[in-house]
Order: structure tokens, then sequence, then C-alpha cells
């Protein structure tokens, strides 16, 4: 571990040395770590490289998220796996939009990066909640040819959804393609934007994982009417074809034993005094 | 000392076959009948020297008896527990024409066991070749490779990518059937030996093609992971799990220590696995232990079930509910699962491979409450690295296509175990392995 920080509320950054994820991380892809011996094997995105250093951003959930946030530079983390899934289908497409919401605008920069140096005219939508809660601004506008900026409240930037924001750039001007990433409702509502629209649209999914590496099925999700493994077969996918009801009943699948994990966490932290997180 | 009693083993996962004391073991092996041309060796895919090795524990000479099966088996104490006996070795001896035959695993088990407590000695190693050698996966395949290519002076790295090396023998059969020491090792052993085992990379990924290329020879043991479901309805409901990912989360992940580990797994009331092979009984048997009530639900007839024997009949003992002749149609359930729709299967004619064809009885439908399914139906091999060995020939079923000596069509590139011959045996993918650095190491001293 190298650097570590908080970017916004619940969101925080490390930058970790994992030369065998840096050298050959490509944009999209994914890397499964593990805490410690006791950890779960846990998805996050890649979202910069700078030499052997890896960035990671994520928001503080459920009990391995918040065990992350306390990581200080100089700790480790026990097993970093990657880099994992396919990478974005970068082309050179013409006009294309980056829409990232919460903790999914981790892994826009590094996309809008790459669509830009393909040659594409970039434009980005980040949004969150509230100010609090937003990320990556900076470096999405340095990203893109022009970033919006939108907040569920209006605290920063447009007030109101990523969604209408793209709705609006979509009246605009042509565009060939567009990125969504961002929670799976958030992923489902704004690709309904393009859908009518017939615009080149890719999601992020993110289903539950064990491996990674397509050996059990438990991050399947439907698209088209197919069975994908999203590890392997995805991240990323044709936002029109999958089916994101699926997804969330199935992100649900271990809602109760995620609550258990974390009070127990917060009560374990608490006790031993260890500054504890309450989120 | 034999097994340990069902009330008290369907509470824990240590081991519940408690192997043969000395006395036992010299009784048994007193049994043998040293035939001059010795059946039992032909049922063993590799050729261990039975009768010897027997002789010598009758004899009292257990390390002696260690020497000889550790000439054509590395890991003999995984094999004794694991292989199907009575369709190799045991299958074959004369004795079972009669009586019983000789329990040649148990006494492979014995001899190996002795052997560990009394601490491995780490085989010799021979002037290093300065060739270098990339063993990708480190199941029973990967881990025999690179045990002989170390023997033979060359530098191996292995690469695997779950942060544990073993394959299926740590992520996949459970630690009641094969303890995780056991597996540990023999890897300890391996590292003594040189070998530097890199976990946590994939190869085609965090190692590319060309990294890998880069390499004197690639021996390639990746196994076959991919999980097959049945393709019906109901299959994405919560609660419908591979039986890969329901034996790793609860054999790797310690899901059944949640939440001291932090792995989940679904808390189910009443399990249905479908399949009869030994991932279905080891998903029955985890199931259990979990506090389920389990029903098996097989195509075919008890005869047919391809499991091993004896985990069949400690299943039984241990309270999984056999539905046989039957097959899901359906998974019910709104978000999860609460019900498995079957039909019976009538036997009919036999199939290419010698078993009745079993076919649906029309209307014979049925449902049995569950809360959870698990499939064993079947895995392939993981396509993941194959897929981007260029040019590289592989079968319908995508198993990597290699000759007598595990060789590829790609020019220094060899394959054995479960991805070359599809979902098989610990003793066949150890086998195919050893062959294959046979091939590797003369290629490489010709060079
Ligand atoms: C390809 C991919 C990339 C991702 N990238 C990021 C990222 O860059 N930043 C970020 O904040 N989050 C990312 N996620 C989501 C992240 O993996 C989960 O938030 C994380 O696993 C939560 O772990 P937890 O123990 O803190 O929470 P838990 O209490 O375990 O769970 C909280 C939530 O996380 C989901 N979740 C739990 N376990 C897993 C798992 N093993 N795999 C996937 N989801 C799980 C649950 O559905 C639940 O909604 C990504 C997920 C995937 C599949
Ligand atoms: C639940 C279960 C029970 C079984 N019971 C028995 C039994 O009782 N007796 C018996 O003889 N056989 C049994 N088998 C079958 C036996 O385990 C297999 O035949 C054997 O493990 C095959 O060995 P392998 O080395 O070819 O592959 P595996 O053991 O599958 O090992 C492959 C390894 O390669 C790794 N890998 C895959 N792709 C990559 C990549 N691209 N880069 C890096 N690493 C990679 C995997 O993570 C894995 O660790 C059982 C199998 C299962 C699943
Ligand atoms: S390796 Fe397997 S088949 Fe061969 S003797 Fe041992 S138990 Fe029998
Ligand atoms: S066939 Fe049976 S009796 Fe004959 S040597 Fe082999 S184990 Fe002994
Ligand atoms: S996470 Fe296991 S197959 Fe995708």
């Amino acid at each position: 571990m190298n650097e570590a920080g908080q970017l916004a509320d619940k969101i925080f950054q490390l930058w970790v040395e994992a030369p065998h994820v840096a050298r050959h991380a490509l944009p999209g892809q994914f890397m499964v770590i593990r805490i410690d011996e006791h950890g779960e094997r846990v998805p996050l995105t890649v979202s910069a490289v700078d030499g052997d250093l890896v960035r990671i951003i994520f928001m503080a959930v459920g009990k391995t998220t918040h065990q992350l946030s306390t990581l200080k530079a100089g700790d480790f983390i026990r097993d970093v796996a990657g880099p994992l899934g396919r990478p974005s289908e970068i082309r050179s497409y013409g006009t294309c939009v980056v829409v990232g919401g919460g903790a999914g605008i981790a892994s826009c920069p590094i996309i809008a990066r790459a669509a830009r140096e393909a040659g594409n005219h970039v434009i980005g939508i980040i949004g969150a909640r509230n100010a609090g809660f937003l990320i990556l601004e900076d470096e999405m506008r340095e990203a893109c040819h022009e970033l919006l900026v939108a907040t569920d409240d209006g605290s920063r930037g447009f007030h109101g959804f990523a969604a209408d924001v793209l709705k609006k750039v979509i009246g605009d001007q042509k565009v060939d393609c567009v990125w969504i990433i961002g929670p799976a409702i958030m992923m489902k509502v704004t690709s309904g934007v393009t859908r009518p629209h017939k615009i080149r649209t890719f999601v992020s999914l993110n289903p539950i994982m064990v491996d990674g590496t397509g050996m059990c099925g438990s991050c399947r999700v439907m698209v088209g009417g197919e069975t994908k493994f999203a590890c392997v077969d995805g991240p990323e996918f044709d936002a029109h074809l999958v089916d994101f009801d699926l997804l969330m009943q199935r992100q649900r699948t271990y809602f109760d034993e995620e609550k258990t994990a974390l009070e127990r966490y917060h009560e374990h932290t608490c006790r031993c005094g260890e500054g504890g997180h309450h989120g | 000392m034999g097994e340990r009693p069902v009330t008290e083993r369907i509470h824990d996962f240590l081991e519940v076959d408690c192997g043969l004391s000395p006395e036992e073991a010299v009784a048994e092996a007193e049994r043998c009948l040293q035939c001059k041309k010795p059946s039992c060796v032909k049922g063993c895919p590799v050729e261990i020297d039975i009768p010897a090795f027997i002789a010598s524990i009758a004899e009292g000479n257990f390390s002696g008896a260690a020497r000889i099966i550790k000439e054509n088996n590395l890991l003999p104490a995984i094999c004794g527990r694991v292989c199907p006996q009575e369709v190799q070795c045991e299958g074959e001896c004369v004795l079972g024409v009669k009586e019983t035959p000789v329990r040649i695993g148990d006494l492979e088990r014995f001899v190996a066991d002795r052997e560990r407590r009394q601490g491995l000695a780490i085989p010799p190693v021979a002037e290093p070749t300065g060739k270098r050698v990339a063993v990708v996966g480190s199941g029973p395949a990967g881990l025999t490779a690179a045990a002989e290519l170390a023997r033979a002076g060359h530098t191996v790295t292995v690469f695997e990518s779950l942060h544990e090396p073993g394959g299926v023998l740590m992520y996949g059969i459970p630690a009641f059937r094969l303890p995780k020491d056991i597996v540990q090792a023999e890897i300890d052993q391996l590292r003594k030996m040189g070998v530097e085992i890199r976990t946590n990379h994939l190869a085609g990924a965090s190692v590319p093609v060309s990294d890998l290329l880069a390499y004197d020879a690639v021996f390639v043991g990746t196994g076959a992971g991919l999980p097959f479901f049945m393709k019906i309805p109901g299959e994405q409901l919560n609660g419908v799990y591979s039986a890969n990912e329901f034996l790793t989360r609860v054999n790797l992940m310690h899901a059944d220590r949640f939440p001291e580990y932090d792995t989940p797994v679904r808390h189910a009331g009443r399990v249905v696995v479908v399949g009869g092979g030994n991932v279905a009984m080891d998903a029955a048997r985890v199931a259990r232990r979990l506090g389920a009530r389990v029903t098996l639900v097989y195509r075919r007839r008890e005869e047919d079930l391809p499991a091993r024997r004896a985990e069949v009949i400690r299943a039984k003992e241990e309270g999984v509910w056999f539905e046989l002749c039957a097959n899901p149609v359906r998974i019910i359930g709104d978000k999860c699962v609460t019900g498995v729709e079957c039909v019976r299967m009538d036997m009919c004619d036999l199939d290419e491979s010698g078993r009745p064809e079993p076919s649906p009885v029309k209307g014979s439908n049925f449902v049995i409450d569950a809360d959870m399914c698990i499939q064993a139906i079947g895995q392939g091999p993981n396509p993941l690295l194959i897929r981007k060995l260029d040019g590289i020939s592989y079968g319908r079923k995508g198993n990597v296509i290699v000759d007598e000596e595990g060789k590829s069509n790609l020019e220094r590139v060899y394959a054995a175990g479960d991805v070359a011959t599809g979902a098989a045996t610990v003793i066949l993918a150890m086998g195919g392995a050893k062959k294959a650095a046979r091939a590797i190491d003369r290629m490489l001293r010709e060079q």
C-alpha cells in the first residue's frame, strides 16, 4: 500500500503496489482483493495506474470496504489478483459520453482518457447524491473535452440525475457511444435514455463474485436472454440487452449476512478502540 | 481404526476415515497373494509396483514401502484417499473375485501418512540446467509437473490464479475427505525443492501469453473448472449455486465459519443437489454439515452413480436422501428458490456408454421443497487461457488436444490433467502430467 485517503463522504482511495496487475491492466478491467486471511474476495475496478501502482476507489458499504477504508500507507492487502475481465471496447466511434454515478465515477477517467486517445470527442457526465459524494471532478475535467456535473439535490452543478443531463446532451448533438457506470438502478434508468435513439451503450455490471475467473458462476447475469459470466464475458455489456432487475435481485442474495458482518465488525473495532467507522 | 460415527462427523469437517493402525496395515498387507503377474498394477494409471510396496508393509518396513510408491506416485497421501480404487487397482485385484480385494488405497494412505508425520525428505534435485519452465495451474497436474521438472534441474515457476495453490484439492474436495494440511505439506515440499509458486497470477492476464511463451517450455494444467448449468427455468433465482461456487465458498473461503470469516453462504434448511458424481456427493455432504436436509437428485439408477462407492455409502449414512431416476425440469421461486420440480425418468435403451438412457415419464412431475439448489452436473475446461493461446487446437468441448506425451500442436506448449482430458480424476491428471514433464525434460535436453 502506497497511499491512502478519503475522497468524499464514505468514498476512499488506495494506491496499491501490484506490478502484475499494473503492468497489464487496460481500461474497464478489475481486480479481486482479499484483505487478510479471513477476508472475502472482493472485486474492485482498476481506476488508475502509475508504474507498479494501481488505484482503487471504493465506497464503504459493508465489512470489507469499511475495513479497507482504515488502511494506511505502509499497510498490506493480503491478495491482489488481476487484471480480470475484458477491457472496454475502445474504438474510434465519433462522439462518446462517459457517465459515472457515485463510486462508479472511479472507473470513468481511465475510460474517458482512452476514448479520447482513440480520437473520440469525449463528454463526461458525473452525478452523485450531493456535492459531498462527488469524486474525481478535476480528473474527469482533464480527461474529457467537456464535463457536466449533476447532483440529486442541486448542491453542485445541474440539479437532477445524470440521466437528465445525458438526455439533454443527446438532444443537442449526435452521440455515437455511451458508457454508464454506477449503481445498478442508475445504470438501468440512464441506459433507458439512449435506448430509443439506438445509441451503442455499455454498462459495467457489478454482480457478486467469488473467483473472478469464470469458475463459479456466482456472477451470472442475463444479457439478451443468455446467461453470461460477468467476470469473464464482461463486466461491460450492451446496456440495452441487460436484465437489470435480475442483477439487483441477485445482488441482494446475502443481504442479511452482509448486515451481520458489518455489525460484528463495528462492534469489534469499537471494543478494540481501533477507531471504527460509523457509517 | 475405521470411520468416525455419523452422529459425530456430520457436525464438523474433520476426516471421516481414520485410516489404518500399523497392526491393521500389516494384517491387511499379509492378505496379498504377491501375484507373479499382478493384475492390480494394470488397474493403476501410474503403475505403482503394488505387490512390492505391500510386501514391505508386511515386513514392517514402512519407509521402504513409501519409497517404492513414490517412484511412480508423488502424492500418495492424496491418491490413497481419493482414487476410485474400486474401478482401478482394487477393481483388478484377484482376491476380489472370491472375497474382498486387498485395500490397496488404504495401505498407500497409511504409508504416506506415516512418512509425512515423520517429516518428508526433500527429493534430490539435479544440477541446474538453466532452462526455465512455466507451469500454469497448481492442481494435481501442475504440482506433479512442477515436481518432476524441478527434480530434473529445471527452474520452475507455477502461476496460480487463486490465492491458494492446490486446485480442486483445495477448493473442491472437502476437508472431511482430504484434510488440507496434507495438500499443504506437498506444496511446502515443492517450495523447498526451489519451485516458485506465484498465486493471484492469472495466466493470460497477469502473465500475458507472450511472457509465458518466453519460457523454454510451458505446461498448461488449468483444469476443468467451468461449471455447467442445466439451462432450465429458474436458474437465476437466489439460492441456485454451481457446486463449484458452493464448495469454493465453504472449502476455500470457510463460509461455514461465517462471520469469523467474511465470506457468506446461504443458510438453507432444505437443499437439493443435482448430479451423481463425486462433486455431487461432496456438495451434498457439505450441505449436511451446514445443517440442511439434503436430497440428491440423479437421473439414472443407483448402480449408475459415477461417484466412488464408498462416498455414496457415507453420504447415505449421513442422511442424504437419494431421489434416483429423477431429473429437475424447473426451479420454482419468486426471488429465492422455494422448490425444485422434477420428473421421473424411465431407463430405456442403452446409450453409447453402455448405460441405459434415461427418458422422462410424461405427467410424473413432482416438487421437492427446497431453499437451495446446487447443480453438480459437470464442468468443462476453463477457456480463459486456451482462447488466448493463438493457434492451439482444442476439441469441441474446449479440451486442449495433445499427443501421448502431452504435447500440443504449439511448439514447446504441453498440457495435461482435466484441461486435456475433460473432468477426470486426480491420478489421471498426475499420470498425464508426469508423461508431459518427461517429454519436456527430453526436449529441453536435446536443445
Ligand atoms: C467488476 C466489479 C467492479 C467493481 N468496482 C468497484 C469499485 O471500483 N468501487 C466500489 O466501490 N465498488 C466496486 N464494486 C462493488 C464492490 O465489489 C462491492 O461494493 C464490495 O464487494 C462490497 O464489499 P463489502 O464487504 O464492503 O460489502 P458487503 O456487505 O459484502 O456488500 C455490500 C454490497 O456489495 C455487494 N457485494 C458484496 N460482496 C460482493 C462481491 N464479492 N462481489 C461483488 N459485489 C459484492 C452486495 O451485493 C451488496 O450490495 C465492483 C464490483 C464488480 C463486480
Ligand atoms: C468436488 C470435486 C470432487 C472430486 N473428487 C474426486 C475424487 O474423489 N477422486 C478423484 O480422483 N478425482 C476427483 N475429482 C476430480 C479431480 O479433482 C480432478 O480431476 C483433478 O483435480 C484435475 O487436476 P488438474 O490439475 O487438471 O486441475 P485442477 O485441480 O482443476 O487445477 C487447475 C488449477 O489451475 C488454475 N488455473 C486455471 N486457469 C488458470 C490460469 N489461466 N492461470 C493460472 N491458473 C489457472 C485453477 O485455479 C486451479 O487451481 C473431484 C473434483 C471435484 C470438483
Ligand atoms: S495411485 Fe490410485 S490406482 Fe494407483 S495404486 Fe494408488 S490408489 Fe490404486
Ligand atoms: S492382485 Fe491383489 S493379491 Fe495380487 S498382488 Fe495385487 S493386491 Fe496382491
Ligand atoms: S466470479 Fe466466479 S465465475 Fe465469475
